[in-house]
């Protein structure tokens, strides 16, 4: 009976969750060499009108956790399983039709290649009037002009000749301008930005990460943005989850991962963003070795194989190369998954970063 | 874009000028003497001579050619200095001495029965060709997928003489389920045209379906990996539209190609499947012609069939246009 009231509980509404609560969620793809373990125990959640920043190296799972909340997963053939709640709905439970119903409304994505995700054969005006009457019943007249409108809004000039346009008679910058207008075009109340400004000029970068910050404002979107550029999230993160070989390893607020990250990969992204302020002779601080094979994990930390400090963990917390370490809070609204006892990882973590900013 | 079809029209033509001189001397290299073919083995040189002259052989090639294609655009006379000469009308391809008639009058009784032999096989294997190549493609690596590309790797690799010959042996003798088949138009008897040409069609299209369903497969499987395709599911759009819509459109053009180039030389006559269904179209004509050693004949429907390829070679590049902006407004 306890078994049923749990379920049951779970279907409802439940005031106290976030908007955006993400549990446990993981993915597998069958593949011919084995199974990927794409996305393993994912877990996050995101207040309204917030946004969350997603870091990691290709490969870590990051697109693909953004995807399988938008649904896409399945489609590709990726097996899905945990919770994605947002406002107070259930998604991985729905039917692909439920699911398809919110994507592009109540959640909607825009992609690392402007280049490339845009049908190349249809007028941008008219992809931008599809997402309209895919969702909502309005007037091909009708959509067409809140086409024109949402074209404008995100800074296209001469919006009434470009409507027409196709997607190769547009430069990056303003395709990505387009994928933004297509996402946000039916008020969806999340938006993911997979990379949206890495196959762009770094003019334009700031441009587009300007205006999604605008648009977040004026629309009260939540965000979550995908990068592997730590430069990019100070800017517009209220939370950072930094991502290595399918897992989050370490999760905070933004001014919390750049002045007190705990985990020894994040410290090596940090020190591996060049710096002005950093004297000429000093070389970049790459993180040695390669991520590891998302077929073959590591049975203990995913990360030890590249870890510097793994010698250091005592007898008593455990052994990096067999036991796995949890996600466990340190602090203020600050995870960690390292065997490092605490004090430990402060330490390591005030001289490294004190390093870099040329005290040490 | 309009310049675009002028330069394609001019240089269609200058194609067409090469291909009538490559044709014409080509066939009149063979060692076949067609003076000689006029009479049996008791011929008189003076009389094989006498033919000659009258086939208009004994001249230069050089000014046989300039006749041949005068004749296409100003009509021409044969047998000028006979009491019966013969007058064939531009456009005249030739005339054909051994069945007494003009070339093109042979290629005008022949060619419906090719067109409608080929349409009716086109329309029958793009439609098996294209729908279940979607489906195979979106049942990837399941049962359904490997039973439609296995029957695509049997239908691939069997011949089309056997396979009318199987269709001929069960359907008409052995279950008697239609007549045999005996070419009439459709306007005048519909039932027999299409009792006759049903076989025919499958025939055709058994071959070319799989090339299709294989292609079509291969097509929408390689646009399904593009980025765009991503945007339209993350759009919402229902799946049908997401394969349908955006995925076969972007995946069409070498279909559109292959389509184009397989029905132009599909119209120039499919000469083992007229043969066995008995079709008198443009393919049992050329066989009787090369079997005969009718130059003009085989020089006729060499003409027009390489016109047609070109034609739908123009056809093709026009359509890319239609299919892909990036050709049209660059």
């Amino acid at each position: 009976m306890i078994g049923v009231e749990e379920v049951e509980g779970r279907a409802q509404h439940s005031p106290e969750r976030p908007f955006l609560s993400v549990e446990n969620l993981a993915v597998q793809f069958k593949t011919e060499d084995g199974i990927v373990q794409a996305v393993d125990g994912v877990s996050f959640s995101l207040e309204r009108g917030k946004t969350l920043a997603i870091v990691g190296e290709s490969g870590s799972g990051k697109s693909v956790t953004a995807q399988a909340v938008m649904g896409l997963v399945k489609a590709m053939g990726g097996i899905v399983s945990g919770e994605i709640w947002l406002d107070g709905q259930e998604l991985n439970g729905l039917s692909p039709a439920e699911v398809q119903a919110l994507r592009g409304a109540e959640m909607a994505m825009i992609f690392q290649d402007p280049m490339s995700s845009l049908h190349p054969f249809y007028r941008i005006g008219d992809q931008i009037v599809e997402a309209i009457m895919a969702h909502r019943k309005v007037g091909k007249g009708a959509a067409r002009k809140e086409a024109l409108e949402m074209l404008k809004h995100v800074g296209i000039p001469a919006a009434e000749r470009r409507i027409d346009a196709f997607p190769h008679q547009l430069s990056g910058g303003m395709r990505q301008r387009v994928m933004i207008a297509m996402a946000l075009i039916n008020s969806p109340q999340l938006l993911i930005a997979d990379e949206p400004t890495t196959a762009l000029d770094v003019t334009v970068q700031a441009q587009i990460l300007e205006l999604i910050r605008r648009l977040q404002g004026e629309f009260g979107t939540t965000v979550i943005m995908i990068t592997h550029d730590l430069g990019v999230v100070a800017d517009v993160a209220d939370d950072v989850a930094v991502m290595y070989a399918a897992r989050i390893v370490e999760q905070a607020p933004t001014s919390e991962t750049y002045y007190h990250a705990q985990m020894p990969y994040t410290l090596g992204l940090l020190a591996s963003i060049p710096r002005m302020d950093r004297g000429q002779q000093d070389r970049l601080d790459p993180i040695p070795g390669n991520p590891p094979s998302p077929i073959h994990l590591p049975p203990g930390c995913v990360f030890q194989p590249r870890c510097k400090y793994w010698e250091q963990v005592p007898e008593s917390a455990g052994h990096c190369k067999t036991d796995r370490p949890e996600l466990l809070a340190s602090g203020a609204g600050h995870s960690v998954r390292c065997l490092l006892p605490t004090d430990a990882r402060r330490q390591i973590s005030q001289e490294v970063l004190q390093s870099l900013r040329g005290e040490g | 874009m309009a310049g675009y079809v002028v330069r394609r029209v001019v240089s269609m033509t200058l194609l067409l000028f090469l291909l009538t001189l490559t044709v014409f001397f080509l066939f009149n290299m063979m060692p076949a003497d067609p003076a000689r073919l006029t009479c049996g083995k008791a011929c008189s040189p003076a009389i094989i001579e006498a033919n000659r002259h009258h086939l208009e052989l004994d001249i230069p090639p050089i000014e046989q050619y300039q006749r041949f294609v005068g004749g296409i655009f100003f009509g021409r006379t044969f047998s000028k200095d006979t009491p019966r000469p013969i007058e064939c009308e531009a456009p005249c391809l030739g005339y054909s001495f051994l069945r007494n008639t003009e070339v093109l009058t042979l290629i005008a009784r022949a060619a419906p029965v090719t067109f409608w032999l080929a349409i009716g096989g086109f329309l029958t294997w793009m439609l098996i060709g294209l729908s279940l190549g979607i489906v195979s493609a979106l049942t990837r690596g399941r049962w359904v997928d490997r039973t439609i590309m296995g029957i695509a790797l049997v239908g691939y690799s069997l011949p089309s003489f056997f396979i009318g010959l199987v269709l001929i042996f069960f359907v008409i003798l052995d279950w008697n389920l239609l007549p045999f088949p005996q070419w009439t138009t459709p306007d005048k008897d519909l039932g027999r045209f299409l009792q006759t040409m049903i076989l025919p069609w499958i025939t055709i299209a058994t071959l070319y379906a799989a090339f299709y369903m294989r292609l079509t497969r291969n097509q929408v499987l390689e646009v399904f990996g593009e980025d765009y395709i991503r945007t339209a599911r993350a759009k919402g759009l229902p799946e049908r539209v997401v394969v349908l819509k955006h995925a076969l459109r972007a995946g069409l053009t070498p279909i559109v190609t292959a389509a184009g180039l397989d029905l132009a030389g599909l119209l120039g006559g499919a000469i083992i499947t007229e043969n066995i269904y008995s079709l008198p179209g443009l393919g049992s004509l050329s066989i009787g012609a090369v079997l005969a050693s009718d130059l003009p004949v085989i020089t006729g429907i060499t003409l027009v069939t390489a016109s047609l390829i070109i034609f739908a070679n123009l056809v093709v590049d026009l359509l890319y246009a239609v299919v892909d902006p990036r050709v049209r407004v660059g």
